[in-house]
């Protein structure tokens, strides 16, 4: 969430920022899954920073997400501080889950992060619920979905925009077209794939954008949240996008050379930059001065979340309910049981 | 001289419900209910009954049949600050909400470290007994309290059914409530007083007894009981109705074990990997040395739900079986 809007010259160079901090943090993460500083399952954001930027750039302290597996950079453009990130990832007691969460897990809640979800689709219901607890408190605020491609064919995003459609929800439920799931391309699944066409079928607005243009996206989430905030119910929003990355670290699955190349060639940031530059907005070397600023500031997290503790082993036990659980406390008490 | 005189009145299981869910949309305005036709298109089974006029359809909401999703946007209605009873109708349907439960509902309490709570209740009528065959009939209690980061009652009198959703309500964790249906039309007294409710995790010892304890859950609390007065001089039976399974109360069990010696446990549920075994097991680890004889378990015997009624009486636990269990140890 960045604080000018995009409209304004300060609002575009601050989304410029984001986008490259997004993906200074993705590439410090692969780094660190490489060399098995991060456990677990990884999947990185790098090729869709606009996507996230442009659309929770839109948002207010009272909105709210929720994300993917792919989700770390929704966390970074919601402003979630990176060095808890980063200790999240690194398996951390400072991490925003205390260790229980992990790259798939991230959320904020404070922050109006409703969490990354490991399970695909999952989250559209979440902030579908989210909307209610919205429109019964009349306080003027959204619930935003991302959510793959992959998920569209998921039939609890289908339950969650009815349900959102038949309740006038003020959600936004976001589709990032990165045209891959896993290994499967888009066009194997679906015969149509101008997903915007799903409108219709549930009567609400939806739209496409280039998803690697900034504020093409931001415009559309606009939109789409101001039909929400006047009571006009949700919107679909469908960002087209690409992953450079692999589906997940470490996987030997590289998409084909050439699309990949077509749409590096149309990369977000890179796009973005040069237009503020064209324009005037931002100079080569105050560019530069982001760049350097990011580094040190991810750098930092780094090695803050490097140095912090893992969480004790008992804190295992916590957080399963929010009272004391009897039940667990017997298990152990016999699990540690030296004789009858 | 001063006595608490506690006021009952003599109610069915579903209007102690029906009482439940009003006093809580009244005490609280983030209570809110949806589910299919539980609002203006009245429910098959009643128990949202009147809610609807006097709260109307923002707080008690017609839900479209997606059960995932609903009980998704329970999920995040509950995480942002409601406090949603969900209906699911036929507990048969958790299959198609199962994602929402099992890996959403119950885990991000824990898995987000503790950061958001999920005050929601998951409601569903479960059982046999009324030929509605394998889709509608099955109970679910077992499969849920296994799942981790819930809890789970399972009401067997109108008393604990109306003093249980109010603490499930009022609870800050997720829990799952079950009605038996043939234990919709019991009647017994409940007390009146709106602050009456029934603390989750705690068994309730419904008749004294010497001689054999019978754990008794839904409808088998009343068949116990009526068992127990008929076997009277013969057998000294006590019931005891666990109403929570998860947490289970196996204290107050093993404590009627080490008096009776003897253990019968009666759940409709399938008897293979059970509710029966782990009040079985807890009794072993707590009270093995007092049993004089092999525990007893009554449930069903792993078929699915036949729809005949000489097919559903025949695997369907009830009575007799009971008896036969309790006869079998006394
Ligand atoms: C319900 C479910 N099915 C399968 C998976 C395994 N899986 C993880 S990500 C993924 C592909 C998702 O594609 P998409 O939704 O388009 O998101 P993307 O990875 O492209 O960001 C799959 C199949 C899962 N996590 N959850």
């Amino acid at each position: 969430m960045i604080d000018s809007p995009l409209e304004t010259e300060d609002g575009r160079v601050a989304a410029l920022e984001s986008m490259v901090k997004l993906r200074r943090f993705e590439e410090r993460t692969s780094n660190l899954f490489a060399d098995g500083e991060i456990p677990g399952f990884v999947h990185l954001y790098i090729g869709q920073e606009a996507v996230a930027v442009g659309a929770t750039s839109t948002l207010d302290s009272n909105d709210h997400i929720t994300s993917t597996h792919r989700g770390h950079g929704h966390c970074v453009a919601m402003g979630l501080d990176p060095s808890r990130m980063f200790a999240e990832l690194m398996a951390k007691d400072d991490g925003f889950c205390r260790g229980k969460g992990g790259s798939m897990h991230i959320a904020d809640v404070n922050a109006g992060m409703l969490g990354a979800n490991g399970v695909v689709g999952s989250g559209a219901p979440i902030a579908t619920g989210a909307g209610v607890t919205k429109k019964l408190a009349g306080d003027d605020s959204v619930a935003l979905a991302f959510y793959g491609e992959g998920a569209v064919s998921e039939g609890q995003v289908h339950e969650a925009i009815t349900l959102g459609a038949a309740w006038d929800l003020p959600v936004i439920y976001l589709v990032e077209k990165n045209n891959y799931a896993e290994g499967m391309p888009a066009e194997r699944i679906f015969r149509n794939t101008d997903f915007e066409d799903f409108g219709d079928a549930y009567g609400i607005p939806a739209e496409t954008v280039d998803g690697m243009d900034v504020v093409d996206v931001y415009e559309a989430v606009s939109d789409a949240k101001q039909r929400a905030l006047e009571g006009e119910g949700p919107s679909i929003v469908v960002a087209e996008t690409f992953r450079y990355n692999p589906h997940s670290e470490g996987l030997d699955m590289p998409l084909p050379e050439e699309e990949l190349e077509y749409w590096k060639d149309r990369d977000a940031i890179e796009t973005f930059k040069d237009e503020l530059i064209e324009q005037g907005e931002l100079t080569a070397e105050q560019f530069e001065e982001i760049e350097d600023r990011i580094e040190a500031e991810l750098d930092e997290a780094v090695e803050r979340a490097r140095n912090g503790e893992p969480p004790e082993p008992e804190q295992a036990y916590e957080d399963v309910f929010t009272e004391p659980a009897p039940d667990i406390e017997y298990h152990r008490a016999n699990l540690g049981r030296d004789q009858l | 001289m001063s006595q608490t005189i506690t006021q009952t009145e003599t109610i069915s299981l579903r209007e102690a419900i029906n009482q439940a869910l009003r006093e809580e949309l009244e005490r609280d305005d983030d209570v809110v209910i949806w589910g299919e036709d539980v609002g203006e298109s009245g429910h098959v089974s009643n128990i949202t009954e009147g809610l609807y006029d006097d709260f109307g359809a923002e707080r008690v909401r017609d839900a479209p049949l997606a059960e995932n999703g609903f009980v998704g946007a329970g999920v995040g209605a509950a995480a942002t600050g409601l406090r949603p009873v969900v209906d699911i109708m036929y507990a048969d349907f958790f299959g198609v909400a199962c994602e929402q439960m099992l890996n959403q509902m119950t885990k991000m309490h824990y898995m987000f470290g503790g950061q958001l709570t999920v005050p929601l209740v998951v409601r569903a009528s479960e059982g046999a007994g009324l030929s509605a065959a394998a889709q509608h009939s099955k109970t679910t209690h077992t499969f849920l309290s296994h799942m981790t980061g819930s809890k789970v009652v399972t009401p067997g009198t109108p008393a604990a059914a109306k003093g249980l959703m109010k603490s499930a309500i009022r609870s800050d964790d997720p829990v799952f409530f079950l009605e038996n249906k043939r234990t919709y039309t019991m009647k017994d007294e409940v007390p009146t007083d709106e602050d009456f409710t029934v603390p989750i995790g705690e068994a309730s010892v419904e008749r004294a007894g010497e001689d054999v304890t019978v754990v008794a859950t839904q409808a088998f609390v009343g068949d116990s009981l009526e068992l127990a007065e008929q076997l009277e001089g013969d057998v000294s039976v006590e019931v005891i109705d666990p109403r929570s399974l998860y947490p289970l109360d196996h204290e107050t069990i093993a404590e009627s074990v080490k008096k009776t010696g003897r253990l019968v446990v009666a759940d409709e549920s399938p008897l293979s990997y059970g509710t029966h075994a782990e009040i079985i097991s807890r009794v072993n680890e707590t009270a093995f040395y007092y049993l004089d004889k092999p525990p007893q378990r009554v449930g069903w015997p792993d078929t699915p739900v036949p729809s005949a009624p000489t097919l559903e009486n025949e695997v369907m636990p009830g009575r007799d079986e009971l008896q036969r269990a309790i006869e079998r140890i006394a």
